[in-house]
């Protein structure tokens, strides 16, 4: 009896003790990456891909490199469901691991970002946003901390509506035209809204917000809404269920699916497969290719795959969300491997990894040597642009695969750039920032 | 033997009302206030503080306050996360048109907001009762939500809809905002909680706390003696929006540092009642329970597979987590009906006879 209640009682204090003391087991030559991701819940569809695809990446490079430059990149994954609180408990549990502590973050999620962006500049971790995120923290005058590039929601709006001139035969030629932009109710899907907004003044078309809850299941009323306003393009940005939902409900009333385009986050397999046929001709924002056809890809199935140690299915490789968390990594890895040249092969600190993102040069002949030549777009990241102003393609769905049908088209700017600037400044004094002068920056 | 009360004579009035009338409570308590206070700052890294005992807290007021208006005074009530996003917006609000103003008052202040509409919601309540009045509290969790996700004044025009916490000092000491320690927000929560637990306590053994039982059990017959109902109902509305409105408040400004509606959903409203129910109908220290349990049993739960070395995918993890956490919910149901506090409560009886019992 004794014995059993003391037994208990060591069990019990060793279970609370625990969590506190298994902080930080030092190795030595490593980086380590906390990965935010959700492979359950409403938003799985759109995580799960994206998650294989940055694990697959970072495994390549501890297999057939050892690392990065030899100091191997260590990794954890944490299940945020694509919630908030939950985002910010994984932060927290996993910002002090590794020999250095993280040294950059991938929140994938607008709304963990938004809870991210004050705390990382204390903690000293880089946010890496690639492609979502707060739009005026790519001005890195105000947020030294977080990066946003090849390109933002802005950019991408911007290169969206020019992709609807072109088609339309011009850009003058969208005065009078109507476009509804359907967007999650949420941080990220409000996103683009006043770069729309600003452009629908500039140029003349008549647009009209239609917001969907969370989690986006239900969207009869909004579909009721585009049959009365009857548009000639619809725009989306939507994530995770709320996709298929929307293509479906596209499909069901017959709209023209090669007028209707998916934000990058709205444009995986996923989100067609389940209309069908419906959905041929949706198509969809990206900045990168779909495909397995790049020379990344047989790395990764020879180093990967074939040794059984791929992080999803063989045949799932290619999907455009996976590529994405390919192009992911390789940013990251890059961004990491240009902090290096400065401060040598070791494990660094987020400080430093910090400028190596800063200083960011990835080339055409860099892209080649990683085996993605014309699988993405260079980029050149300062510190006043945490953007890199990249551009957009547009791919396409043809029942089977999608196809890229434009060519890189680059965003507006002019438009977007001073936006940006002027949000930085709203943005960066909320949380009582001061600008810093980059030409100071070495 | 521990609880051997011999030799404690009540001699006062008095003494015979204290809110803990056997002096090991006391002593119990009064050691425990002053450990949380002081123990977790000194200890304690930051993960624990920040996402653990600091929600732990949250949440557990804004149990506190649903308890008032369902445990005590009967009324269902499924708009709490609705009154803590009136709460959160408010104090957002407040803090950037008076700057000056101390962020404590700003947390009363977005409190008494809360109150004014939970109060307005609770009108409906003199005519409806039990499951047809959680519909009509749903509403109010529905409309404040689209309330604040259409009108941008709320979010003082963000174009993300996003309320972010400034840096706000409460004498020199950072409370909110990105540069206030971990340790300093802790502080705040616990000693808001301490005060308004004990706020409650009190309020539930007086005259207030007596109205809202006799309403609870039996309605008709409360007014038959002299309870008014629509002042006793009304008047639970409000302290529990007050209680949940500054808990809203916490969340925002101690807790999450920046949020969005999505923060406020209907599942924060189901997850402070399950607090409730699980922790005990009824009881104040109940709605801790049912706080620690809810918010800390997942956290364990997914910090036992690195514990023993178990190298699950992250998804069968959650999958896992969500399945012991349900089973221990219904497991605990089924052994104690009326929560956790009960438990307790059987706990402390077969102490206090340990060990001769009868």
């Amino acid at each position: 009896m004794r014995s059993r209640t003391i037994l208990i009682g060591v069990l019990a204090a060793a279970l609370l003790a625990g969590p506190m003391l298994a902080t930080g087991w030092a190795q030595p030559k490593e980086v380590f990456i906390p990965l935010l991701v959700y492979r359950t819940g409403a938003y799985a569809p759109s995580g799960i891909p994206i998650a294989n695809g940055f694990v697959d990446y970072f495994t390549l490079l501890n297999e057939r490199d050892g690392g990065i430059n030899g100091v191997k990149v260590t990794w954890e994954e944490c299940e945020t469901q694509y919630d908030t609180k939950q985002g910010v408990e994984c932060y927290e549990r996993l910002k002090g691991k590794g020999p250095t502590g993280a040294v950059l973050v991938n929140p994938y999620s607008t709304g963990i970002t938004y809870q991210l962006i004050p705390k990382a500049a204390v903690d000293k971790v880089v946010i890496f946003s690639m492609g979502y995120g707060m739009t005026a923290a790519a001005d890195g005058r105000w947020f030294p901390w977080v990066f946003s590039f090849p390109t933002t929601y802005w950019s991408q709006a911007s290169a969206v509506v020019k992709y609807i001139g072109q088609q339309e035969g011009g850009l003058d030629k969208l005065k009078g035209k109507k476009i509804v932009h359907i967007f999650h109710n949420s941080p990220y899907g409000k996103e683009a809204n006043p770069t729309l907004e600003t452009l629908a003044r500039q140029l003349g078309f008549e647009l009209t917000l239609l917001a969907v809850d969370h989690p986006g299941q239900e969207q009869k009323s909004t579909w009721l809404q585009i049959r009365r306003i009857n548009p000639d393009w619809i725009f989306m940005s939507g994530w995770g269920v709320m996709n298929q939902v929307a293509v479906k409900e596209a499909a069901a009333i017959g709209f023209k699916m090669d007028h209707f385009i998916g934000n990058w986050w709205s444009a995986n397999d996923s989100d067609v497969v389940a209309a069908g046929d419906g959905a041929k001709g949706y198509k969809g924002a990206t900045f990168h290719a779909p495909g397995t056809g790049f020379k990344v890809h047989q790395e990764l199935v020879k180093n990967v795959y074939d040794k059984g140690k791929g992080a999803g299915k063989k045949e799932d490789m290619g999907a455009p969300l996976y590529n994405r968390g390919i192009v992911n990594a390789m940013l990251a890895a890059e961004g990491i491997r240009t902090a290096m040249t400065k401060y040598g092969n070791k494990a660094l600190t987020g400080e430093q990894v910090r400028w190596g993102f800063e200083n960011l040069n990835l080339t055409e002949q860099r892209l080649d040597q990683i085996g993605m030549k014309g699988f993405t777009h260079p980029i050149k990241v300062t510190c006043e642009d945490h953007e890199g102003n990249g551009p957009v393609l547009i791919q396409q769905w043809d029942g089977k695969k999608w196809n890229i049908v434009s060519d890189w088209i680059t965003p507006m700017r002019d438009v977007v750039r001073p936006a940006i600037e002027a949000a930085a400044v709203q943005e960066g004094q909320k949380l009582s920032y001061t600008k810093r002068d980059c030409s100071k920056e070495k | 033997m521990i609880y051997r009360e011999a030799g404690q004579f009540k001699m006062t009035y008095a003494s015979d009302q204290a809110i803990f009338p056997i002096v090991q409570d006391r002593w119990l308590v009064a050691i425990g206030i002053v450990a949380a206070f002081v123990v977790p700052p000194l200890v304690a890294n930051e993960y624990w503080l920040q996402a653990v005992l600091i929600p732990f807290l949250v949440y557990a007021l804004a149990a506190i306050g649903l308890n008032l208006l369902t445990g005590y005074a009967g009324q269902l009530s499924l708009g709490t996360g609705g009154f803590m996003a009136v709460g959160g917006y408010a104090a957002f609000k407040l803090t950037m048109a008076f700057p000056w103003l101390d962020i404590i008052v700003v947390f009363l202040l977005s409190g008494v907001i809360a109150a004014g509409v939970g109060l307005v919601f609770g009108i409906p309540s003199l005519r409806i009762k039990g499951f047809y009045l959680a519909v009509a509290t749903l509403a109010a969790q529905f409309f404040l939500v689209w309330l604040f996700n259409k009108v941008p004044w709320f979010v003082n025009y963000a174009s993300s809809g996003t309320i972010t916490a400034p840096n706000r000092a409460v004498a020199g000491l950072m409370v909110t905002g990105p540069n206030a320690t971990a340790q300093t927000r802790y502080v705040v929560a616990l000693a808001l909680v301490a005060v308004f637990a004990l706020v409650a306590k009190n309020l539930v053994r007086g005259r207030v706390g007596r109205s809202w039982m006799a309403i609870r059990d039996r309605d008709i017959a409360a007014e038959i003696i002299g309870v008014r109902p629509l002042q006793t109902k009304l008047l639970a509305f409000g302290i529990s929006s007050f209680y949940c409105g500054v808990a809203g408040a916490e969340l925002v400004f101690l807790y999450l540092g920046s949020a969005e509606t999505l923060a406020f959903d209907i599942t924060l409203s189901f997850l402070v009642l399950f607090m409730v129910i699980i922790g005990g109908l009824g009881s104040v220290l109940g709605s801790f329970l049912g706080a620690g349990f809810i918010v800390l049993v997942p956290i364990f739960l997914t910090n036992v597979p690195h514990l023993i070395g178990l190298p699950l995918p992250v998804a069968l993890q959650k999958q896992m987590e969500l399945m012991v956490f349900g089973g221990l919910i219904i497991f605990f149901l089924i052994v104690e009906p009326l929560g956790l506090a009960r438990l307790w409560q059987i706990t402390k009886e077969k102490l206090r006879l340990w060990p001769f019992p009868h």
